[in-house]
């Protein structure tokens, strides 16, 4: 017994140690990549020189903007022009073949098989493909336009920051699990429980209060992960290094996805009553059904605003907190640009205090955002499996 | 606008991330945990149940206590009261059987002494008797000489008799 948790704590330890080697492994592979690079051309050597002279004036909205959206390669620091960054697999599908190399040979503008990752206009962020193989290296050919879009099923900062979350999910909660096995019908212990009222809150507050006593334990595990799944990546989204900064919860794909699950469980699980409330809504005079469905199309379209709007919500919150503090700290380099001790005064004085304020006030949002997406996930579900009369 | 355009990419690796998060921890961590939970939930309310019902099952052994000790204790002052009457009763008729013992025995007495009384009486009379003849025989031997004076002292000795 003794023995083989042992080994079982042995086990994690070394897998979040291997997890962290090669982290640091694949940061120091790229620094030195990025590094032998910047040797090769005098090209690159202009561009590094450009990057130095635009980092001059600060352009907050540009680094707020890339600080919210999804990047293909995860950036831990900047040390006198030198990014560091774990490299990520890229996957491309262009023209019907499939494409796999590290987000590393994309660094600093470079091309790969044709391939790039585009700075500005509408597809700032992507990668393209030119047209042309010749044409790889032409700045004017490629502005104007002779590039399409590859289908781009990379494994990018937030798939990873997915993972991760996902993998510290899995095992605090199998560590959970075992704790009740071990202590069975006992008071709860150390992280179990930490997590117990949360569990409770869950399952008594918002899953049995809005679906009900009867029906409610089919949509626990859905619940619960949906809870603990965007508690985590929010409260990692505070945390500004690695594994935390992704901004996980307030991107869009994230937030559709789980509004999608809601969607297609609460529809799949609509009984007669539901879907008879939606067709045909009793209680209703008819002229507003026949000739005109008015009532009809209001609750279909009431069927996708509802998770539209738990995608939103989620997105916009967490968005809005991110900007707002990545706001603050742009002060300290827009005045310190001016003057640098006007810089450090107004970081001392203004930015971190309110930072720190927003920070905190994100770690509330963090819960209540949690929350709110489990409830209205829950009354939904309570909708659609109500015995109506 | 990137940031409200979501990424094919994003959407297929968080569907698959997710799916697989749910089915994982459904089966892992969920079901156990809530089974676990609903096992000690049922558990503390069996074992409240079971306390109330023992505090119950206390009060009644309590109240049937009380009874039983209230009976003793009329059972006892019943006895006692009993014993009490008894007692009186064989008081009563020891000093009765008492005192016709000593009825009795004054009785014996008194016929005793009337019986002692009257063979008293007859030996004295006995005596006597014997007595008056003996003097009768020494006056008759010393006065008897003469006849004449036997006659008077016979018949004065009669007179006197009579008057006894």
């Amino acid at each position: 017994m003794n023995s083989t948790s042992i080994l079982k704590k042995f086990k994690t330890v070394f897998f979040v140690v291997i997890l962290a080697a090669v982290m640091v492994l694949s940061a120091i592979i790229t620094s030195a990549d990025v590094f032998s690079q910047h040797h090769k051309t005098r090209q690159d050597e202009i561009e590094l020189i450009k990057e130095e002279v635009t980092e001059g004036e600060v352009d907050a909205g540009k680094m707020i903007n890339d600080h919210l959206i999804d990047s293909h390669e995860w950036h831990l620091w900047t040390y006198k022009g030198h990014h560091v960054a774990i490299p990520l697999p890229v996957f491309l599908i262009h023209n019907g073949e499939f494409h796999a190399f590290w987000s590393s040979k994309l660094a600093h503008g470079h091309h790969h098989k044709g391939f790039y990752i585009e700075v500005q206009g509408d597809n700032k962020g992507k990668i393209l493909r030119t047209i042309q193989d010749d044409m790889l290296n032409d700045e004017i050919l490629r502005e104007e336009g002779t590039t399409d879009l590859p289908t781009d099923l990379s494994i990018t900062k937030n798939v990873l920051a997915i993972m991760i979350s996902s993998i510290f999910l899995i095992l605090i909660f199998t560590s959970v699990a075992r704790a009740y096995k071990r202590r069975k019908d006992q008071a709860p212990k150390g992280l179990q429980s930490f997590m117990e009222p949360i569990i409770v809150f869950v399952r008594d507050d918002i899953a049995k209060s809005s679906i009900g006593e009867k029906k409610y334990e089919k949509y626990m595990p859905f619940l619960l992960t949906v809870f603990f799944f965007i508690f985590l990546n929010n409260l990692m989204g505070i945390v500004p290094f690695f594994p935390g900064g992704a901004n996980v919860t307030g991107n869009i794909a994230v937030t559709g996805v789980m509004a999608l699950f809601t969607f297609l469980i609460t529809s799949f699980s609509g009984n007669r009553g539901y879907w008879t409330h939606i067709i045909n809504t009793p209680g209703v005079p008819w002229w507003l059904k026949f000739p005109l469905p008015l009532m009809p199309v209001v609750e279909i379209v009431g069927i996708f605003t509802k998770p539209f709007v738990l995608m939103i919500r989620l997105f916009a919150n967490i968005t809005a907190g991110h900007t707002i503090i990545l706001g603050f700290i742009s002060l300290i380099f827009i005045f310190g640009n001016i003057n640098e001790f006007l810089g450090l005064g107004i970081g001392i004085g203004f930015s971190i205090p309110f930072a720190v304020f927003m920070s905190l006030l994100e770690l509330l949002v963090a819960f209540i955002q949690a929350y709110v997406f489990t409830l209205l996930s829950a009354l939904y579900f309570g909708m659609a499996v109500e015995e109506y009369h | 606008m990137e940031i409200v355009s979501p990424g094919i990419g994003l959407i297929l690796w968080m569907t698959l991330s997710f799916t697989a998060l749910v089915f994982i921890l459904r089966r892992y961590a969920w079901k156990p945990i809530l089974k676990s939970l609903h096992d000690r939930e049922d558990t503390i309310e069996e074992a409240l149940n079971t306390a109330n019902k023992a505090r119950e099952e206390m009060k009644d052994l309590k109240a049937d206590n009380e009874i039983l000790l209230k009976e003793a204790q009329e059972e006892r002052n019943i006895i006692l009261r009993e014993a009490r009457k008894v007692k009186e009763s064989i008081i009563e008729e020891a000093k009765y059987k008492a005192n016709e013992e000593a009825d009795n025995i004054v009785e014996n007495a008194k016929e005793r002494i009337e019986y002692e009384k009257m063979a008293a009486m007859t030996d004295l009379k006995n005596q006597i008797a014997s007595i008056s003849i003996e003097v009768a025989e020494k006056i008759l031997e010393k006065e008897l000489s003469k006849e004449s004076k036997q006659e008077d002292y016979i018949k004065k000795l009669i007179g006197d008799a009579q008057l006894n």
